[in-house]
């Protein structure tokens, strides 16, 4: 399986800065410069045709949902460092929330309890499954399929499928709340969390190592670094984001409803995998964009929005989701070629 | 995987086979079950019971054929669910008649599955992500055209195969189901692309030098599969009378979970037919008995999940305890 996974013959690591290529130019190209444009240009477009997608409300919700997206894309971005996956991250945030709605609803814990205990609680889920990808030495595909049909069947089996629906009033608040009539806290939380991983991984050691594990795991091994246990972290972070984004849902609906997030938590996987790939973030490990990834959430939901207003009906807009992690990749890989061919790589 | 174990004793000879296991299993729990329920036996439910087995069973091997060649299939549920409803929907919007609408149905299922092979094997990009786009593609599809409603104009036809009985209890979808089987157990022991396939998944790099086309090979592999996916999903019509936009939703863990149990080495290159049936009666049995007791249907996602792992970890000792005798093997 892992090879399945990787059997990308030219998704090489792309080069440390200070390659051949001059900077200025190797920025344009950069997978980050390139959404950031197309960012700017679509929503240019769909401000000057669409009525109403400037206004303080869509802007609002729009905003908001980037937040959501983007905590959900960091959450899978945190274990595709390693070159693994997690197909549970939808299952453990539907957990998340529901933890969250029993701690606060029937336990009547405050808030500023409930929440760290959910993230944490989060993290524990993900360590069961770095811990099993670890010992067992199977890909996490296969290990996180079964987790993710496992935590999902615990969750509903133990909550009989019902939502916890008399939770404090702060929660609907906090997720209706604006500053300057536009901005969602959930935004702001999102981008505090990129910018703290952005320097996780580029300044902590565990963050080099997590990457140096992902570039080369038997490198990694010989240079000291304890890669089983690095693993584990990785799956650890992963769960504590997909946590948070479960209570952010939570926060939006200003419920824990079992159904959030689909069947086995299913309806998460593409904007999870949409907005680190768009971003950049090799699915073979050892390259990450925290920027990229917020921009991808951003360009999907950008994406979304507008075709939403233009009267799209919602279920072509997931085929067009579907197209455009299509041409995502497609493009990323043109790309390189590109590069190649141009002797910068 | 290729060369004969020369080992000791029926028993542990009897081990490496990848269906002996699960299929001890299998008649252990038939067994079990009817001891403490002897309505387990009755005609009503062994017709219920090979119904479901043969459902799984066409879904599972379409899952199975891409596993052999050490990649993953994310669309199959979602390829499923487009044939069944654009099976049912070209009946009853343009009355067209039932063996035309399942050539349309099957067309379909073959060409989505061509056209992700296509595009896996011309740029190397992961089967992973390029079937989980179109897995969101195909439902986004298959939900724009029906707006999650379900067509409900059956022909009485496909109404009968899908409740009606061949012979006592056997039902007449047992039979798409045995030619699948044998269809593709010859493949993978009798034919060149069978062999192919199974070369890819071992070493792809190997494969090609020995002059196998890795580019057709994948593309034919996704367009079996795609095929099988589209068989049950017109088999799935049948049985629920309805063309459901949710029909293929809930493929994913089983169609991975009966290979797997079945002994099939997700790395690729070892697949086994007879293994994976078992798997498939292991997995309706364990669902039929969570009804018969009672217990809350929910458990068997839990069940599922456990299974699987419970599989990878005797598939990985048994791989552990292969290379071992290969290697006291190469040492003699």
């Amino acid at each position: 399986m892992s090879q399945a996974l990787t059997d990308t013959d030219g998704l090489e690591k792309r080069p440390s800065p200070g390659g051949r290529a001059s900077g200025g130019l190797r920025l344009l190209l950069s997978n980050e410069f390139g959404l950031a444009v197309l960012i700017a240009l679509t929503a240019l477009v769909f401000s000057l045709t669409l009525q109403g997608f400037t206004s303080p409300f869509s802007l609002f919700t729009i905003g908001r949902q980037i937040g959501i997206d983007t905590m959900i894309g960091l959450a899978m971005m945190a274990v595709i460092v390693t070159g693994g996956l997690d197909l549970s991250v939808g299952a453990i945030g539907v957990c998340a929330a529901m933890v969250f709605g029993w701690l606060v609803q029937i336990v009547a814990l405050p808030m500023g309890l409930a929440v760290p205990l959910v993230v944490l609680f989060g993290a524990g889920l993900g360590l069961i499954n770095g811990f099993t990808v670890v010992k067992s030495g199977v890909h996490s595909f296969i290990i996180t399929l079964a987790s993710m049909s496992i935590f999902f069947g615990v969750m509903i089996f133990l909550t009989k499928a019902a939502a916890f629906n008399g939770l404090p009033p702060e929660v609907q608040a906090f997720g209706k709340m604006k500053f300057f009539k536009t901005i969602s806290p959930l935004l702001l939380i999102s981008v505090a969390t990129c910018g703290g991983l952005a320097a996780f991984y580029s300044l902590t050691s565990l963050g080099r190592q997590m990457l140096a594990a992902g570039a080369n795991p038997r490198a990694a091994e010989l240079s000291g670094i304890r890669t089983g246990r690095v693993i584990m972290a990785c799956h650890m972070l992963t769960g504590a984001l997909a946590a948070a984004a479960g209570l952010m849902v939570t926060a939006r609906t200003g419920a824990s409803v079992p159904s959030m997030a689909g069947h086995l938590g299913q309806d998460w996987l593409l904007p999870a995998f949409l907005a680190p790939v768009l971003g950049g973030t090799l699915l073979s490990g050892g390259r990450v964009s925290v920027v990229g990834t917020l921009l991808g959430a951003t360009f999907v939901t950008v994406m979304t929005s507008g075709l939403l207003l233009m009267r799209v009906g919602a279920f072509w807009i997931l085929a067009s989701l579907g197209v455009m992690l299509l041409v995502a990749v497609l493009a990323d890989r043109a790309r390189q070629q590109f590069l190649r061919n141009k002797g910068m790589i | 995987m290729a060369e004969p174990l020369q080992t000791d004793g029926l028993l542990t000879r009897a081990f490496d086979n990848d269906w002996i296991g699960p299929g001890i299993v299998s008649l252990a729990a038939v067994i079990g079950i009817s001891l403490l329920q002897p309505a387990f036996l009755s005609s009503f439910n062994i017709f219920v019971l090979i119904s479901a087995i043969s459902v799984n069973m066409v879904i599972a091997l379409g899952q199975l054929v891409i596993i052999g060649i050490g990649q993953m299939n994310l669309a199959l549920g979602s390829i499923g669910g487009l044939v069944a409803v654009a099976f049912v929907g070209v009946i009853e919007t343009f009355g067209v008649p039932v063996p035309l609408a399942l050539v349309f149905g099957l067309g379909i299922g073959i060409a989505a599955g061509m056209a992700g092979g296509y595009i896996i094997a011309r740029t190397a990009i992961s089967a992973f992500i390029i079937t989980l786009a179109g897995l969101q593609i195909f439902k986004g599809i298959n939900l724009g055209i029906t707006e999650a409603q379900p067509f409900y104009g059956v022909p009485d036809s496909v109404k009968a195969f899908g409740t009606e009985s061949v012979l006592g209890p056997l039902p007449w979808l047992m039979v798409p189901m045995v030619i699948c089987s044998v269809g593709m157990w010859y493949l993978f022991n009798r034919m060149r692309i069978g062999r192919h396939i199974l070369a890819m998944g071992c070493n792809p790099h190997a494969a090609e030098l020995s002059g196998i086309d890795p580019k057709a090979t994948i593309i034919w592999a996704h367009g079996l599969s795609g095929l099988l996916a589209a068989v049950a999903g017109v088999m799935l019509v049948a049985k629920l009378q309805i063309g459901q936009p949710t029909i293929g939703d809930d493929w994913l863990i089983s169609s991975f979970a009966a290979p797997v149990i079945g002994g099939a080495v997700l790395s690729g290159g070892r697949v086994s037919v007879g293994g994976t049936f078992f798997g498939v009666v292991i997995i309706a049995i364990i669902t039929q008995a969570l009804v018969m007791f009672n217990i809350d249907p929910f458990v068997v996602q839990i069940v599922l999940g456990a299974l699987i792992l419970w599989a990878v970890a005797i598939n990985r000792l048994r791989e552990v305890r292969i290379t071992r005798l290969q290697a006291r093997g190469a040492a003699r």
